[in-house]
């Protein structure tokens, strides 16, 4: 989606405001919020993808007036309701009206659990690399297609349309596009650290030193020749 | 602690918070416990200290270098550091001639295993939205200038590799042991937004 979210290239958002030496959260509301997203997701109804459109998929003047924690916030609300693990009228009132059924109760995570969970983190790589042959191969000039799905890309505005070349192959991973359509939407593709000359993004105003290098998906990319 | 007893001054934000908590713990989909292992895991335990190390190791260690250049995920995970937001490593080099940057554009992806939680100006707007497109003046605000002989190299962590970049050994640290030198290391140089200032000269005893 052409969401606030896809912040590369705009102006006027002001300096960047570094805090030196910044603590870890700021209020415990935010501590609760990050603990509670990550115990949420063993549920197993949603993968990152699912979560991520889910924070992105806000009003723009929302997205930008939104801190990152409330982000999260409105992303879990939005979650929890959409997978049915509670209900709008639960979720409004705090008050629990129906209990977990039994096969989830046993995916609750326990506090002895949790350094395991973490350390083991996710698989986002598809295995069987037969089945998503590489498009394109080290060297090759590509472009970026100029597509605007109205549902969850990482394919960002700012390169759309223009060419870079291939410069590492990473190999297959989830598409996240297909991913963030639901579960059972595990499509592996090829995973390409594109090379883009800055003057290309940017213009001649640009450095000719200067690159960006962005990660995409066979299905973000066509041949440029 | 910055919770307030006195409930007139939570804010909206706090009050739902507290009111999803309190309904998911009644429900018995979250365990409380659970919750202050992971506030205390990401508090406590992981941190830009982890990529420290690893830095640290890469300056002294040239094999180790060799290896994290080629497979970080398995160089790192050598080091104990592994999993969520860090299952898939890529670590970039600076050199005298590159100078490496890493912005996620479109969220906020950072390698937590080894830096731990992005602080908030990584996960702001203003850093995301000029780091690709003019990351001298990025680096300029963090008062790092970098030559106009020096390529800059900008990752946008657009899919689930996850950066770090491999700051330049300062100046006067060779030899050093590589417990001495990961206290130099900072966490905005493995973001590369900073390098790593030479040590400072011994203060006489």
């Amino acid at each position: 989606m052409n969401g606030a979210h896809d912040l590369g290239g705009m102006h006027g958002l002001g300096p960047i405001e570094a805090e030196d030496n910044e603590p870890v959260f700021h209020h415990e509301w935010q501590r609760r919020v990050m603990a509670l997203t990550l115990a949420s997701g063993a549920m197993g109804k949603w993968n990152i993808d699912i979560s991520r459109h889910a924070r992105e998929n806000q009003p723009p003047e929302q997205y930008l007036r939104n801190s990152y924690y409330q982000t999260w916030l409105v992303g879990l609300e939005k979650l929890l309701v959409e997978a049915d693990l509670i209900t709008a009228e639960e979720l409004t009132s705090g008050q629990s009206l129906k209990p977990l059924p039994e096969d989830l109760a046993e995916r609750v995570m326990h506090a002895d659990q949790v350094t395991a969970i973490l350390r083991r983190g996710d698989n986002f790589t598809v295995e069987d690399e037969d089945d998503a042959p590489a498009k394109f191969k080290i060297g090759d000039s590509v472009r970026v297609l100029n597509n605007h799905p109205a549902g969850h890309t990482r394919a960002p505005r700012y390169a759309r349309g223009k060419c870079g070349i291939v410069e590492r192959d990473h190999g297959v991973f989830v598409f996240a596009d297909e991913n963030a359509k639901g579960q059972g939407h595990r499509v592996g593709q090829h995973i390409y650290s594109v090379n883009f000359p800055a003057r290309e993004l940017w213009g001649p105003d640009a450095s000719p030193k200067d690159c960006v290098l962005i990660d995409l998906w066979d299905g973000h990319l066509e041949a440029a020749d | 602690m910055t919770d307030h007893s006195d409930h007139s001054h939570l804010s909206d934000t706090e009050l739902r918070v507290r009111s999803l908590e309190s309904l998911l713990v009644d429900k018995g989909m979250v365990d409380p416990a659970a919750l202050d292992a992971l506030i205390q895991t990401y508090e406590e335990k992981v941190g830009p200290q982890n990529g420290a190390r690893v830095v640290a190791r890469a300056w002294s260690d040239p094999k180790y270098k060799v290896w994290l250049l080629r497979d970080a995920t398995a160089a790192i995970a050598d080091m104990g550091y592994t999993g969520r937001q860090g299952e898939h490593m890529y670590v970039v080099e600076n050199t005298p001639g590159t100078h490496n940057l890493v912005v996620c554009t479109l969220c906020s992806c950072y390698p937590w295993p080894v830096l731990g939680l992005p602080p908030t100006w990584y996960k702001s707007a203003p850093y995301r939205s000029r780091a690709v497109m003019d990351p001298r003046g990025v680096l300029a605000e963090f008062g790092t200038e970098v030559g106009e002989d020096v390529a800059i190299r900008v990752w946008d962590s657009t899919a689930e590799l996850r950066y770090l970049v491999l700051p330049q050994q300062p100046d006067g640290t060779e030899g050093m042991g590589a417990e001495e030198l990961a206290v130099l290391v900072t966490r905005n140089s493995m973001i590369g937004v900073e390098v790593v200032p030479a040590p400072m000269p011994e203060v006489s005893k």
